[in-house]
């Protein structure tokens, strides 16, 4: 009698910690990248996708180098937008690599690209600098740097694909007029510095009309030489 | 020979205490390096004289006050811009009476009204450290003060009214912990710079110490500590102070904003024993106090529609995390029942973390913190007014509604 007590006692006892231990990780959130990057997600989709906002950028499948420089930007405030800087003030850097990590290698699909607002002599000066560059105004290919697919190389140029108009000629005057910097030799800021208004508006609504490439994926560090020195992807 | 044999030996032995004792000086001098780079965590030095992508201590940060941008100085032990000329005595007297080696006044911006508690002992060791770290040749940046804050013999008057210069005098009557939490809490901890109401001539009366107050510039409120309808932590676990003071996350509460940059630069770093201490003294100056009925300064009927909007609010965008009965999963998704940041009398806290969102700070006891999303693009200032009165007034809570006016304020408030 005694001993059959005592044993199902036992029994109610290993019952309650298991119990217990379900409702511990019931009771906690899930420990996973997904669910800690959800203040992230209202501006850039759940995935890094992007929203309908145009001025908040896809960060989907961007080099993880690239996406690393920029949180590190943020926090320290050399890259200016309050609601960020905020966000990641108080953040350690191996926490940040994660979050670069987590962006780097979700993969949801690019959008379908918006029908451009300019008209076509626009669009076609905007395709000629992306693809040629202008050498007599110092000004290079966009596909010199960000790849011949736009799609960005390892560990530290970004893809161009998936972004809206509004954003990248937000981005290219920002860096024309030295609101954002990136890490000496800051290339960006010597390119933007020779665009016309009218070369940003070009640019960036012939950027924004190209369609996904079948591999939308960065290539790999060492590809092709970059033309000039570019503290964001050391040679 | 056996003269130059017993030279040889004393010569010997005289070598070796001289390499003895330098060896003992060398491990007492780096025993208070160590000391006093602990101590200078505990008074966050770091949070006002290291500028964002400056070196370490070098000053050059801009700190607005409603008298206008001050611009911390340089305390690297760089002889010309920095302190390499000061002695420890300088060090000790600027620390304990706020004023330079010379005699100038310094602004009560950097809290000498907390740090005169220092210890003789613990300026020195802080000085050691100060003194170990590269010196960097910064110089200090002019304040930009406007007229007449810009006049320092107006701090003379400032001093008149707001400081007792002295040391810490522990409590007989009291243990040595909660001393020990006292000196940590009222000296180099120097909480109550922001948890301190601040009057108009930018000082804090004795009698309100710890009382709470709206932090200047940054629009946040910083809760009193002595009422247990605020941040009051009288019927708090000692666990749980010292969870949310070590790791910025616990199962009452987490920190963000202004507190969160205090876990992250200072706190985090303090040992088990000294973060029990001022658990100890932190729960022990709390003021129980019976809640207040709740009561509202908006009409009954817009306060009713607010709460029911609320509640859809609510069951869309938070519950997932917060939980149907706002019971959250703590530590990481904190609790809003019961919750004293919500139902506190100023709703500037609850209003900005729906706008706002936030991380708490990175830690050692919680490296990858969960975040809140920032709802100030997603929510109107309707919406944003009519969750936060229903968090404030559901589940028992006892905070009153808040209007779509004061969540519109706080749209632009400075968010770093």
């Amino acid at each position: 009698m005694f001993a059959r007590t005592a044993a199902s006692a036992a029994v109610i006892v290993t019952l309650a910690a298991f119990d217990g231990a379900a409702a511990q990780t019931a009771n906690q959130p899930p420990d996973t990248m997904a669910a800690r990057v959800e203040a992230c997600t209202p501006c850039h989709g759940n995935k890094g996708e992007g929203t309908s906002d145009v001025y908040f950028p896809r960060l989907a499948g961007k080099p993880a180098g690239y996406l690393y420089n920029q949180l590190l930007a943020f926090r320290s405030g050399r890259r200016k937008y309050p609601p960020m800087n905020y966000l990641l003030e108080f953040l350690p850097d191996p926490y940040l690599e994660a979050m670069a990590e987590y962006f780097a290698s979700e993969h949801p699909p690019l959008p379908q690209p918006a029908p451009s607002e300019v008209s076509k002599d626009v669009l076609a000066q905007g395709e000629l600098l992306a693809t040629s560059g202008d050498a007599g105004r110092n000004i290079p290919a966009c596909v010199s740097c960000h790849g011949p697919g736009l799609t960005g190389m390892q560990p530290g140029i970004p893809g161009l694909l998936g972004l809206r108009a509004p954003y990248i000629s937000a981005q290219l005057g920002a860096w024309r007029y030295g609101t954002r910097t990136a890490k000496s030799p800051d290339c960006m800021q010597l390119v933007a510095g020779h665009l016309t208004e009218a070369d940003v508006t070009a640019v960036a609504a012939w950027l924004a009309t190209r369609p996904a490439p079948a591999n939308p994926a960065p290539v790999p560090k060492g590809t092709y030489a970059l033309p000039f020195g570019c503290g964001s992807q050391p040679n | 020979m056996g003269s130059k044999l017993s030279i040889a030996i004393l010569t010997f032995a005289a070598l070796t205490t001289v390499a003895q004792a330098q060896e003992k000086t060398g491990d007492k001098s780096s025993d208070i390096i160590a000391r006093g780079e602990y101590l200078a965590r505990a008074g966050d030095c770091t949070a006002c004289h290291t500028a964002p992508e400056g070196r370490l201590f070098a000053g050059g940060r801009a700190m607005p006050t409603p008298f206008g941008t001050l611009y911390t100085s340089n305390i690297t032990p760089d002889p010309e811009t920095g302190i390499g000329k000061w002695s420890a005595d300088d060090f000790y007297k600027t620390m304990h009476s706020g004023r330079y080696p010379d005699g100038g006044l310094i602004y009560p911006a950097m809290p000498f009204a907390s740090y005169t508690k220092v210890t003789r002992a613990d300026s020195d060791a802080i000085f050691a450290y100060l003194r170990s770290i590269p010196p960097v040749n910064q110089k200090n940046r002019p304040h930009d003060l406007r007229f007449p804050y810009d006049n320092r013999q107006l701090i003379l008057g400032w001093r008149t009214l707001f400081f007792r210069e002295g040391e810490f005098k522990p409590d007989p009557t009291k243990s040595a912990e909660w001393n020990r939490g006292a000196y940590l809490v009222e000296g180099l901890g120097h909480c109550g710079m922001c948890h301190s109401p601040i009057n108009a001539l930018g000082g804090t009366s004795q009698s309100d110490a710890f009382k709470g107050g709206l932090i200047p510039m940054q629009n946040w409120y910083a809760p009193s500590l002595t009422s247990n309808r605020e941040a009051g932590l009288g019927d708090w676990s000692i666990k749980d102070i010292t969870d949310l003071l070590q790791t910025g996350v616990s199962a009452r509460g987490v920190v963000y904003g202004p507190m969160a940059e205090v876990v992250h630069n200072s706190l985090q770093y303090l040992s088990d024993e000294d973060t029990r201490a001022m658990a100890v003294y932190l729960k022990g100056i709390s003021e129980p106090s019976p809640p207040p009925p709740a009561s509202s300064a908006l009409p009954t009927t817009e306060s009713s529609l607010l709460i029911s909007l609320g509640k859809t609010v609510y069951d869309k965008n938070c519950a997932s995390c917060h939980g149907t009965q706002g019971e959250g999963k703590p530590p990481h998704w904190p609790p809003l029942a019961n919750n004293q940041s919500i139902e506190m009398q100023s709703a500037v806290n609850p209003i900005r973390m729906v706008l706002n969102g936030g991380y708490p700070p990175g830690t050692k006891g919680n490296p990858m913190p969960y975040g809140m999303p920032p709802f100030a693009g997603l929510l109107s200032d309707n919406e944003v007014a009519a969750v936060v009165s229903y968090i404030r007034t559901a589940w028992g809570n006892r905070g009153t509604p808040v209007s779509a006016r004061e969540a519109n304020e706080l749209r632009s408030a400075p968010l770093n």
